[in-house]
């Protein structure tokens, strides 16, 4: 690969990089410096030497089974393995001699005698180490050939040279649908296992058998790849040396002839990925190992699940309809923001300025929010502008904002790397961040102890090398009164740390709740019944947290999306608070973002009462600098969040909505409440890749671009600004920015930006936090987190550390209220929602991937106790209903849920898992409460009238014209 | 804007406040909903605990808090 577009050094260094004191030493006569514990092989590097190697490579430990790496070393004995030597002082190495050369060419006879030579059709040629160590060596030819009719057997001829079948031959493994295993590619070189154990840790390959039986296998004799436990994360096949384990992408495509570094957009890790091409041609995306979010691994979304960008729904044209009961007809650019723009002002004009407003995403990048919310208030004249974001982490922005003083985490993911005790809340990272929960498991094998809170027995809990010291399986909607608990704990057990409190937060405020949470109705004991928490184990979690050195809390939608998601990120402040844990590496109070972009779209301003960078409306001296930029004049008054707009859209006084990346008919809830607010109102833009459900009800289709056709920003749960890089030209013709710049510009505004970072610049000037950010800056540095202005140049990994933003921390009261949405005779369950591994979010992305051999329903989880007394069996069509709508699907029965609760996701469409969900939501954001809804489930024969209904009419409304010829 | 939605959010705001110290509670409430509600859902919700059968179903924070409340013409 030659083409790079960031010149960033990417070579392999064989062996990871370590820390420590300075070593100096000798290498084929450089001499050269480098951190003890450092390998020879790594200081060679260091060098520009690179020593022939096979099974080393710098993402994983040293191993020293291929023998390729041989130095002498002055003063030593034999011809040690590079890889595994660690330097030591005054050292004089020799790397390359008659001795070693003849050695390492006997090692690379013995392994081309037992491998294919089809180099010139095989998937790796030219990117293949086995292929450039035999080269690199200087193998000219093989001595050992079997002798014909000798019965003598390989790995890679399926009948040996007597004709008979050969029982080492094993043919190849298609079954994953992103990648092949041919065994007989195989140099068992280890690095597929240890990837899978260091780099994944889901330990779902091995080694069996010895010697020449040797093998890499999935699972069990009777698994292939797909049955096993593997999760097609990917790290095996970018570890692979050969073409053993393949993308099928490359065996298709052939191999890549450039790369270009961009961020994935899926989850809000945020993974910087290697996209690599030939010309516009996607091949494959390899996780970057220079991404400081994920640091060279990639899960299976993100490396493999991108298949949808090129996917046959997408919708390339432009397409207008006067009513949703009419067929779609394609029309040019011009038309349809013409024709949306004169709908827009005629709907202003009728029903007042603040009858339209606009939904910006947490999909796209930073410049395009900041553009749509730019729209709302500088050219439809209000702040009627909220985000997918407000249906997950708004009580994260109101929670934090209100204790710390930022609506953000106070770590960068390296940081878990130092964590001592780490507690898991209401997130499930091993499925909905898998990169992270790599990292997280990768600490957890190194000792330190995990807490998990969760209704769910989640992997995490329990899985290969990793287990909990305590699963809190709380109930539903409890979260507050647990989060109460441990503070209870912390505070009437001595174990609080005062010094840190005196010196960081506000101590009056602490004396009121350290009265307020000693009271003994906040006990463990005295709602262990409300709870269902054994207060013991919850006794012993507290302890376990507060004593544990460096404590970090992570969290995610098991918080935020409950009638009291606001309380409990306080909660968790208030725990961070007491113990001491925020303000250094390994500590910290982390939201898991659950989309790629969540972080920065609530910094660009997203949310009605706020301008970019949570600076309120009400602040006459914050709008100004906008007024100023825009020279229009800024409502002083905050306007609609998403579940007010589709109120006053029933109500009659909301008649126009540009909704840009976001499905809120699948995605928010209580379905049957949003589509009546859809089609209450007069125009609906929908800005997309496909024709999604919300689409059914819009009036205008504006077609989206993916990540990969455009440049920007996003930001990810860590605060870090990651480029998006163009990779190839928009399909439908103009990247998202623009088609809003076109928008903005059919409804007479003048803007005129070029590229994505003349939009920067304007948010840099405008938003202190990112003042010091501009495209030149991540163009040298990678990335950066905000704040980066003069105070933080280089962007600030670690938020808090000399003290709060806010001055000092704020303990607040958390009193625990039950939701209003209680079981009863009637609903007597409890339904909580989350994810899977493979899919994402609403599925538009995954669902048009090959992902869905993992996932292809969503599923109805039911503990087998539950599922008994309603003659419920495992694989049966229930339906499941509560007071706001009925829905069927299958049932799967686990005792990973308790009695009482069931579980299903909300990926599919057909499964509509929000009909179900209510309209409650958290008191101070409207977040919703998807995670606790009142349920009944009873055995079906198939889908429910709505599903029926609904199905009919997104046919209907999906009808496109034929073309006018 | 459905009147029981707007009482069971205000209501759910009061007693939040109410479970904090200090005697400024009302004041807070009304402070939350200033900043958060939009104009026309503050309007709206004035009007309608202006009727005292609604009134009655408001928690005693959020009566305390109507009184405070920024409406549309004194912006």
């Amino acid at each position: 690969m030659k083409d790079f577009i960031i010149p960033w050094d990417d070579r392999d260094m064989g062996t990871p990089a370590k820390t420590g004191a300075p070593i100096s030493l000798t290498i084929d006569g450089v001499a050269v410096t480098v951190p003890e514990g450092t390998s020879v092989m790594r200081a060679a590097a260091e060098t520009g030497l690179s020593i022939p190697k096979l099974c080393a490579i710098d993402s994983l430990e040293a191993f020293g089974s291929c023998r390729l790496c041989v130095v002498e070393i002055e003063g030593r004995r034999g011809t040690p393995a590079s890889c595994t030597t660690p330097v030591a002082e005054g050292m004089v190495v020799h790397t390359q001699n008659a001795k070693l050369h003849k050695l390492r060419r006997g090692v690379m006879e013995l392994y081309i005698s037992d491998h294919p030579l089809d180099c010139l059709t095989c998937a790796a040629n030219g990117d293949c180490e086995l292929q450039d160590m035999a080269g690199a060596v200087g193998l000219r030819d093989v001595r050992y050939t079997a002798t014909e009719g000798a019965s003598i057997t390989n790995h890679f001829t399926a009948r040996d040279t007597n004709g008979d079948l050969n029982p080492e031959y094993l043919p190849k493994d298609e079954s994953n649908p992103y990648f092949t295993y041919d065994p007989s590619k195989c140099i068992v070189c280890n690095r597929c296992v240890r990837a899978c154990e260091e780099v994944q840790g889901t330990f779902a390959l091995t080694i069996e058998g010895r010697g020449f039986d040797s093998r890499v296998s999935a699972g069990g004799p009777l698994d292939d790849f797909l049955s096993s436990d593997c999760v097609s994360c990917g790290a095996c096949v970018q570890a692979c040396p050969t073409a053993t384990l393949q993308e099928k992408s490359v065996i298709e495509l052939g191999t890549p002839q450039r790369s270009v570094v961009t961020t994935c957009a899926y989850c809000g890790v945020g993974c910087s990925f290697k996209a690599e091409l030939n010309g516009d041609q996607l091949v494959r995306m390899v996780p970057y190992k220079h991404g400081k979010a994920n640091r060279g691994h990639s899960c299976v979304k993100g490396r493999f699940a991108y298949g949808y960008a090129t996917h046959k729904d997408r919708i390339l044209n432009p397409m207008i309809r006067d009513d949703i009961s009419e067929p779609w007809r394609e029309v040019s650019w011009e038309e349809a923001l013409g024709f949306a723009a004169q709908k827009l002002r005629g709907i202003q004009a009728k029903h007042g300025q603040k009858s339209i407003g606009v939904i910006t995403s947490s999909r796209c990048t930073n410049e395009e929010t900041f553009l749509v919310q730019k729209l709302a208030r500088a050219v439809f004249g209000n702040n009627n502008t909220d985000t997918c974001a407000r249906v997950c982490h708004s009580p994260t922005g109101y929670g934090l904002g209100q204790t710390f003083g930022t609506s953000a985490g106070t770590q960068d993911f390296d940081s878990v790397a130092h964590a001592d005790v780490i507690v898991v809340i209401g997130a499930n990272p091993t499925d909905g961040h898998p990169v992270f929960a790599s990292r997280l498991k990768k600490r957890l094998r190194q000792g330190a102890k995990l807490i998990v809170i969760d209704p769910r027995r989640i992997d995490l809990v329990k899985s290969a090398h990793i287990k909990a010291a305590h699963h809190l399986p709380l109930k539903p909607g409890t979260n507050v009164a647990v989060v109460t608990a441990m503070a209870h704990v912390i505070v009437t057990e001595g174990l609080a740390n005062e010094a840190y409190i005196r010196e960081r937060c506000d101590w009056d405020e602490f004396e009121d709740y350290a009265e307020f949470i000693s009271d003994p109705r906040h006990s463990p004991e005295a709602v262990e019944a409300l709870t269902g928490v054994p207060a013991a184990e919850l006794r012993a979690a507290a302890r376990l947290y507060a004593k544990g050195e460096n404590g970090a809390i992570y969290y995610g939608l098991g918080v935020t999306e409950h009638s009291q998601g606001s309380t409990t990120v306080m909660g968790i402040a208030n725990l961070a608070m007491l113990t001491g844990n925020v303000g250094r590496e390994g500590v910290g109070v982390n939201p898991l973002r659950g989309q790629n972009n969540v972080q920065g779209s609530c910094d660009m301003g997203s949310f009605p009462h706020e301008l970019p960078g949570y600076r309120h409306v009400k602040n006459a001296d914050v709008r100004a600098i906008f007024e100023q930029a825009w020279g229009v004049e800024i409502d002083s008054e905050p306007g609609l969040r998403i579940p007010n707009m589709l109120d006053a859209a029933v109500a009659g006084n909301f008649k126009g909505l540009y909704c840009q990346g976001e499905d809120i008919l699948q995605s928010d809830p209580d379905t049957k409440h949003v589509a009546a607010g859809l089609a209450a109102m007069d125009c609906v833009i929908v800005h997309d890749l496909f024709l999604n459900e919300t689409a059914n009800y819009a009036h205008v289709f504006l077609p989206g671009s993916t990540f990969l056709e455009k440049d920007g920003t996003f930001t990810n749960a860590e605060r870090r600004i990651n480029r998006v890089r163009e990779v190839m030209a928009p399909k439908a013709g103009m990247a998202d920015w623009e088609v809003t710049q076109a928008l903005a510009n059919a409804m007479g505004a003048a803007w005129n930006y070029m590229h994505p970072s003349q939009i920067m610049e304007e948010i840099a000037a405008t938003t202190p936090s990112f003042a010091g950010v501009d495209y030149a800056l991540l163009e040298e540095k990678g990335s950066v987190q905000w704040p980066c202005n003069d105070a933080n140049p280089e962007g600030t990994p670690l938020m808090h550390v000399d003290g709060f933003v806010r001055g000092k921390g704020r303990f607040i009261l958390t009193e625990y209220v039950a939701t209003d949405e209680r079981t009863g005779p009637r609903f007597p369950l409890l339904l909580t929602t989350g994810r899977v591994l493979s899919q994402y979010n609403v599925g538009a992305q995954t669902r048009r991937t090959e992902n869905t051999v993992w996932h292809e329903e969503d599923v109805l989880e039911i503990h087998p106790h539950d599922a008994e007394t309603r003659g419920i069996k495992e694989g049966d069509y229930v339906k499941l209903a509560s007071r706001s709508g009925e829905t069927s699907l299958r049932a799967k029965t686990t005792d990973r849920v308790s009695p009482g609760v069931v579980y299903t996701t909300f990926h599919h469409p057909q499964t509509q898992a929000n009909v179900i969900t209510t309209d409650f939501s958290d008191w101070a954001t409207n977040c919703p409460e998807y995670k606790v809804t009142a349920v009944q489930v009873s055995k079906s024969n198939g889908p429910t009238e709505w599903q029926e209904s609904y199905e009919t009419q997104a046919k209907a409304a999906r009808r496109i014209l034929p073309a006018a010829e | 804007m459905a009147s029981d939605k707007l009482i069971t959010m205000a209501n759910q705001i009061a007693t939040f406040f109410e479970s904090q110290k200090g005697d400024d509670l009302a004041e807070r409430v009304a402070a939350h909903l200033n900043d958060f509600w939009g104009p026309d859902m503050r309007a709206d919700f004035v009007r309608l605990v202006g009727d005292p059968s609604q009134a009655d179903r408001l928690h005693p924070l959020g009566r305390d808090a109507v009184a405070l409340l920024r409406l549309p013409q004194d912006v």
